[in-house]
């Protein structure tokens, strides 16, 4: 008897589990569907591809802030920690000079840890300074976005050394067995993200920690080393995502990485993750991301509403997102 | 003898669940009537019916002698029914004024009336015995004093029947002693008052009549004289109840484990100095607020303290709560769903966080050493719950302590420090938990209980520490434990207060 009303209870909630998690999964079917009906091409192997490579960048610096949302945090400063790392590094490559492996592997490094720095610093602001991260990474977003700006002095920061560009272009341009290396980055990324979130105890941590500070704090986890971790995790996924940008333009701007932020919150929060913190999902993350590129492709493709819309039906998405969480978690 | 409010037969299902079934019971005017039952009885079930916040799937509630359908709370308000709530609803922003008057407004010229609010407030707050200041904000009072707020904004409207819903879950003795005067007023003004608590020296001191239900059932409506709280406790439990605490184990040791000397916790706790022995079940007794909590959470590194602790002989000092566990002491926090359990993780999520080390292979956790865990607590501690899937948020009281001690157990410590053990626990579960305490001293682990139930410290503990003001009043041997005795450390006053109080929960 016990045993299954034991059962029937585990299975039902499975089930509910498994639909909270399936819905951008549905969602990202649904609009595939959709782009299919309004253009035959969109469904071509070379538009999928497209649509996915371009979605590289923001899933992979939305991995990162998965984290660092489930662990009760946000980070706006992505988009300018973006275009700072990019600009810093085309800069480095063009000091260094050279156009072999060895100068590359040394921008790329650089490039990483100015990220992961940057990530360090909005980590310790948050925790030491005891201040909410909406601020701190607001400010932080302001001081990273000049920075660019002043060191390209308001123009745009090039790789100038041609032989060097065409070494790299492959990052981006390239694909192994047909498939683009940068979604391979994305997938890789995704993998030892879920890997870390779900499988070790820090990611357990990161958890607790959004669910509840105070519990997490009288349960003995670091609070202060989880926090901070998380915002160098978001740190090094920008400075990934810079590596697979820089051979795509060979330049930084100050409008590079405009509105990141934005877009990696909202592949985030579409990928169910909760914005208070204490779930996250990093393939949902992932899928929310390609749904963003979905939407901004099937509008080109389609003539229905005008391409320069695209922020706006990508801030409508975010709303729209929040408004299903909402009552997906009323309706439990 | 007539009626002010009547349920006749009432039922209430939750999808196929039912919670109540069949339940009578009448309300006259000028009586207290208290409701008991274990947690998970139907006691809040059947208050929120009364009360208009949900409606019953059978049966009829008469006001008057007439059936009524509430829309909600609001039209109930309306007809002169109120519920105190048991957990604060303030707004700790605004001022005492500001919150009574909260949604009913005084105005004049279509602007609030300050000053007309204020006087008004002041007016209530005298008429039950106290002297808040109408322009104090909220944050700024003491939990009973809000709770005096939360009652005077529910007073502020004609009422017929007022409802209290374990009022004195968060007061100490003497605050629940004035809060019993402004029940005791309320009686003689005419009024019903209905009473639920788990307390039932409480109840056997303020009702007039008592109506006992389990699982949902009606069990017993009894007048209070010749109903003694053993007898409620029988009633409420279905079976004897007389051996409530565990015989204390013996502890023939007087090997200190722990020496704590000047410990101060600014702002909260002065110079506190104690032993605690191995195997030795100490209790810390005080009023709310007299600085307990404070002084055990500076001690395991939750909170900045100074002073010199000494663990087995070596001066140790925790700067977070992971250097405690790691050395061998532990810290149950009496705010369990605040500080002590993830209510929106699962029950295995929650056992191991503190202990995820000991899951570990390699990097990764092993969920497979999880669940097994998770089999032994459910097994040693008695967890009972539907489902292993459910979520911590989802188990009662008791089960939640029960997680939370197996949580804490997974460290393996040495000294086990339990804040209010069995807040918020029903009386069969309470038993597991002090028989389960008296086995960890048996094995020769130390425990400090914080309680402020007295009959709890005194049926637990070896010694009681008593605290007052942040300071440490004194100390109570085993065998002059009384509740005299700790009220007395408690208030510093020896007078016929103390006794009254002592009477009144005896």
């Amino acid at each position: 008897m016990t045993e299954t009303v034991l059962r029937t209870g585990a299975e039902k909630r499975k089930l509910t589990i498994d639909m909270r998690a399936l819905s951008p999964f549905i969602a990202l079917i649904v609009l595939a569907i959709a782009g299919a009906l309004i253009n035959p091409d969109f469904l071509s192997a070379s538009n999928i591809l497209n649509v996915v490579t371009r979605s590289a960048f923001i899933a992979i610096i939305a991995v990162g802030a998965t984290f660092v949302i489930a662990a009760g945090g946000l980070d706006l400063s992505v988009g300018s920690m973006a275009a700072l790392t990019a600009g810093v590094m085309i800069l480095t490559l063009n000091t260094l000079g050279g156009a072999d492996m060895g100068t590359l592997a040394v921008g790329m490094l650089v490039a990483i840890a100015l990220s992961a720095a940057c990530g360090l610093a909005n980590g310790l602001i948050v925790t030491f300074g005891r201040i909410e991260p909406f601020i701190v990474t607001l400010g932080t977003m302001g001081i990273f976005r000049s920075l660019v700006v002043w060191l390209a002095a308001g123009g745009t920061i090039t790789l100038r050394n041609f032989e060097l560009r065409e070494l790299y272009r492959p990052i981006y341009f390239g694909s192994v067995f047909g498939i683009p290396i940068p979604i391979i980055a994305f997938l890789v990324v995704a993998a030892i993200g879920a890997l870390i979130l779900y499988r070790t105890s820090f990611g357990r941590h990161v958890v607790a920690l959004g669910s509840n500070e105070d519990v997490a704090r009288y349960s003995g986890v670091p609070i202060w080393r989880v926090r901070t971790l998380t915002y160098i995790i978001q740190g090094i996924c920008v400075g990934i995502a810079v590596l697979v940008y820089v051979p795509r333009l060979g330049s930084a701007t100050p409008t590079t990485g405009l509105l990141w932020e934005l877009q990696a919150i909202t592949a985030v929060v579409i990928g169910g993750t909760a914005l208070k913190g204490g779930v996250g999902r990093v393939w949902g993350t992932v899928v929310g991301a390609v749904i963003l590129e979905l939407v901004a492709n099937i509008m080109v493709l389609s003539n229905f509403v005008s391409e320069f819309l695209v922020g706006a039906v990508q801030g409508a998405i975010i709303i729209i997102a929040m408004l299903v969480q909402r009552s997906v978690h009323r309706g439990r | 003898m007539d009626s002010v409010l009547r349920a006749e037969n009432i039922s209430k299902s939750f999808g196929p669940i039912e919670v109540l079934s069949g339940i009578s019971l009448e309300l006259r005017p000028g009586e207290v009537h208290a409701v008991i039952g274990e947690n998970g009885a139907g006691k809040s079930t059947l208050m929120r019916i009364l009360s208009g916040h949900i409606a019953p799937t059978r049966g009829h509630v008469h006001l008057d002698g007439q059936s009524v359908t509430f829309s909600g709370p609001v039209e109930a308000e309306n007809r002169g029914i109120v519920l105190v709530h048991q957990e604060i609803l303030l707004a700790e922003d605004l001022t005492v004024a500001q919150n009574l008057f909260l949604g009913r407004e005084i105005k004049r010229f279509g602007f609030v009336d300050d000053r007309t609010m204020r006087e008004r407030t002041r007016g209530i707050l005298a008429e039950l015995g106290t002297r808040i200041d109408p322009d104090c904000e909220v944050r700024r009072l003491s939990i009973a004093d809000r709770q005096l707020v939360q009652i005077a904004r529910a007073l502020l409207v004609p009422h017929k029947v007022v409802a209290f819903d374990e009022p004195t879950a968060v007061l100490t003795p003497i605050e629940a002693e004035s809060l019993f005067s402004i029940i005791r007023r309320l009686r003689s003004h005419g009024a019903a008052v209905l009473y639920i608590s788990h307390r039932l020296n409480e109840v056997k001191a303020i009702a007039d009549r008592v109506t006992v239900l389990r699982d949902g059932q009606h069990v017993a409506t009894r007048d209070i004289e010749g109903l003694e709280p053993l007898e409620m406790a029988r009633l409420m439990v279905g079976r004897d109840m007389s051996k409530l605490y565990p015989d204390k184990p013996d502890t023939a040791s007087d090997h200190v484990i722990l020496t704590v000397r000047d410990m101060t916790v600014p702002g909260f706790v002065e110079n506190a100095s104690f032993d605690l022995r191995r195997g030795e079940i100490l209790g810390f007794g005080g009023l709310i607020g007299a600085g307990r909590t404070e002084l055990f959470e500076g001690l395991v590194g939750l909170r900045p303290s100074q002073g010199s602790v000494s663990f087995r002989g070596e001066s140790v000092s925790f700067r977070d709560a992971r250097e405690a566990m790691a050395a061998g002491i532990v810290y149950l926090s009496e705010d369990r769903k605040g500080k002590g359990l993830l209510l929106q993780q699962n029950l295995r999520v929650n056992l191991s966080l503190a202990a995820l080390d000991r899951f570990r292979r390699g990097s990764f956790i092993d969920v497979g050493a999880e669940e097994k865990a998770l089999d032994e607590a459910i097994r040693n501690f008695d967890i009972r719950t539907r489902s292993r899937d459910l979520l911590a948020g989802q188990l009662s009281g008791g089960n939640q302590q029960k997680l939370l001690l197996a949580k804490m157990m997974l460290l393996e410590p040495r000294i086990i420090i339990i804040d209010e053990p069995t807040r918020g626990v029903d009386i069969g579960t309470k038993e597991q938990i002090y028989r389960f305490i008296a086995q960890l001293a048996d094995d020769g682990l130390s425990i400090i209980v914080i309680s402020s139930e007295m009959q709890e410290l005194i049926g637990l503990c070896h010694r009681v520490i008593v605290m007052r003001n942040g300071r440490i009043a004194g100390e109570v041997a085993q065998a002059d434990l009384s509740e005299d005795s700790i009220v007395y450390l408690a208030n510093g006053v020896h007078e016929e207060r103390a006794a009254e109080i002592a009477a009144g929960h005896a």
